[in-house]
């Protein structure tokens, strides 16, 4: 008996410790439970945090535009931006005295104007059709990791450089230090040179964007001193459609955050979570009546000692704490244990899902704040399913208890 | 001083199908402190269920009952389990050790219920027991690991733990031989002789109770005799 543990403490511990078998069995139950929540959820964090990744490997969290000057069909974002292509380019009116009250908005990490047009990429006889995208790089890679993807040459776009995708590099089959002529259909023209290569993940993004100075594209695309849009950066990324739509009211532009354009994969990932709190609520459920029925059990077999407990003075509460300790330290132990095989599972899962060259498919781990929600949680469960039983237990009548 | 124990007018009835069964009639009782008394009758006379009012394990239907001095009907829950944790001490015939725990923690128990912590003292108090039931050496012995008569005097111990007023037992001897049941026997009038201890013993056996100081027979919830052993 340690010194400094409260009787019900010793009791507790004692009386799991002489039913080894139940409560090893019961506590793996509970173990079992813990793993496929915990295993369940780093899945799912990890799958969804890789696909917020990639979407917003090539988009802003927030983009704003030109007003529109026809009707926008309601929740027509892409066609939108088909429609605005057609049109002569339009640049955001006053958009430097805009930027500045940009930066000064607390919720917003980056500013980053760009000035981007359709255009036609000429090498040889190939002409291929491109978005060009004029930048103030600095700004830029903070919104999208550009510098991070640049997998030939470097990220640089002063008067006369280019830095282009991979997909388009190969179709034009150019690389670093050739030329590349610019035509942006308006007639103005320019003859560039590849800085860089990139390669953004995604085919569409490798072959079209063609990424300039911001002034090369203002005066190709014929909009000097203008931006077609404004690019953010959001310190909290799922803040974006709040804010654009107060943008939207207090500018007139059009906000688009990166939360309406992606609406399908939002509702995806919405309907995940909640099936997978239903599984988590049954999970818990099954793992309470699991440590209730051992502890019913329990206190059947352990009556008489309890009455004898009682009659040497113990009172009910001490008797009630004994049991709600022993569902408690059963969920606490099985919560370990669940925490420990889930990360078992999760590198068996990471040896399996692999690409074929052997890649990890996405980036999962156990983190710290599931482990500890797990273990608090299954305590609480533990105490909980343990009302029941210990209330019986300090209910129990001493005289009958101990005749028994 | 008080009596260590004063009973008057006690009735106990249970319900029993449309009305109720009366097993305790009106019993009226004194104990004083260091007696050493027998309580005999037959079987279903009532013995086990006045020794649990006694306890203060049940409350009687109707009566006075003082311990020590204190008149006990009007006490809440809390304060009956703390007096009967304080003053009284149990011998059962099943000796209802807790097999979770040692000889010693056995003995050690009422002390812990009551401070709620272990500490030396309360150790060095049940070593002291445990020796004086002669089980010095199994001490560390699992409790489920003794033989009967070792385990009655471990719960011998127990009851004293708490320098009780008053030590109930209810057959203590009736689950063992007739060489370990003198053994007992002798080892709870030792007590009583030394530490002053009030006893009140439920037994069948003639024999001892021929070797107390007094004997209460009851029969048929009532007490029909009451006088103290010239034999003794
Ligand atoms: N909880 C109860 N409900 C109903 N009747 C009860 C209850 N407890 C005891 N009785 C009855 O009270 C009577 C006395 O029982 P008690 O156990 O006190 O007898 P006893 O003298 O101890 O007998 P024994 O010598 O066999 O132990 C018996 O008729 C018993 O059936
Ligand atoms: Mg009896």
């Amino acid at each position: 008996m340690h010194p400094w543990l409260p009787f019900e403490w010793i009791a507790a511990t004692r009386f799991l410790r002489e039913g080894r078998t139940q409560s090893l069995l019961i506590i793996v139950g509970v173990g079992v439970g813990v793993a496929v929540i915990v295993f369940m959820s780093a899945l799912l964090s990890g799958l969804q945090a890789n696909l917020v990744k990639r979407t917003l490997s090539s988009q802003a969290h927030l983009v704003l535009l030109p007003p529109e000057e026809i009707a926008r069909p309601q929740g027509s974002g892409g066609q939108a931006l088909v429609q605005r292509q057609a049109q002569r380019l339009r640049s955001i009116d006053q958009w430097q005295a805009l930027r500045g009250r940009l930066e000064k908005m607390p919720e917003i990490a980056t500013v980053s104007p760009v000035a981007a047009g359709p255009a036609f990429a000429v090498r040889g006889d190939a002409n291929k059709s491109i978005t060009l995208i004029g930048i103030e790089p600095a700004q830029y890679v903070r919104v999208i990791e550009l510098d991070q993807k640049i997998v030939g040459g470097q990220l640089r776009v002063n008067a006369g450089d280019v830095v282009i995708g991979t997909e388009l590099a190969r179709e034009l089959g150019a690389g670093v230090g050739d030329k590349l002529r610019v035509n942006a259909g308006n007639g103005a023209t320019d003859t560039l040179t590849i800085t860089g290569l990139f390669d953004l993940g995604n085919k569409t993004a490798n072959a079209r964007n063609v990424y300039v100075g911001l002034r090369a594209a203002q005066s190709l695309l014929d909009l000097v001193g203008g931006v077609s849009h404004i690019d953010l950066g959001l310190h909290d990324m799922y803040a974006a459609e709040a804010l654009a739509q107060r943008l939207h009211g207090e500018t007139g532009l059009v906000a688009d955050s990166w939360i309406k354009t992606n609406a399908q994969f939002f509702t995806a990932l919405t309907s995940q979570r909640i099936s997978s709190n239903v599984i988590r609520f049954f999970v818990g459920l099954s793992v309470a009546f699991g440590i209730a029925s051992v502890l019913v059990v329990s206190v059947v077999q352990r009556a008489r000692e309890i009455g004898i407990l009682r009659a040497m003075g113990a009172s009910r509460g001490q008797v009630l704490r004994t049991f709600l300790l022993q569902g408690g330290i059963v969920g606490l132990l099985g919560s370990l244990l669940g925490s420990a095989l889930a990360a078992l599972f999760l590198s068996l899962w990471r040896m399996l899902a692999v690409t074929p060259d052997g890649q990890p498919l996405f980036i999962i781990e156990v983190p710290g704040a599931l482990v500890l929600i797990a273990a608090g949680g299954a305590t609480l469960v533990g105490i909980l399913a343990a009302l029941m039983p210990a209330r019986r237990a300090a209910a129990l009548d001493p005289v009958v208890a101990i005749r028994g | 001083m008080a009596d260590v124990l004063d009973l008057q007018g006690i009735r106990k009835s249970y319900p029993s199908g449309a009305g109720e069964i009366d097993v305790l009639h009106g019993i009226d009782l004194r104990l004083q402190r260091g007696e050493f008394a027998a309580l005999i009758g037959p079987s279903g006379s009532g013995k086990s269920t006045l020794l649990n009012l006694i306890g203060l394990l049940d409350r009687p239907s109707a009566g006075r009952l003082c311990i020590d001095g204190d008149e006990t009907s009007t006490l809440p829950e809390a304060a009956i389990t703390r007096l009967r944790g304080q003053r009284i001490g149990f011998v059962f015939q099943h000796h209802l050790l807790i097999s979770a725990f040692t000889a010693l923690e056995n003995v050690m128990m009422p002390l812990l219920v009551d401070r709620g912590r272990p500490d030396a003292a309360m150790r060095a108090r049940a070593t002291e027991l445990l020796a004086g039931v002669g089980l010095a050496d199994r001490a560390e012995h699992p409790a489920s690991k003794l033989s009967g008569g070792q385990q009655q005097r471990v719960a011998i111990a127990r009851a004293l733990a708490m320098r009780p007023a008053l030590v109930l037992a209810d057959e203590p001897t009736g689950n063992l031989d007739t060489h370990t049941a003198d053994d007992i026997f002798a080892l709870l009038r030792e007590v009583n002789r030394r530490e002053g201890t009030s006893f009140l013993i439920v037994t069948h056996d003639p024999r001892l109770a021929a070797r107390c100081d007094r004997i209460i027979e009851l029969v048929d919830g009532r007490i029909v005799s009451d006088r103290p052993n010239p034999a003794d």
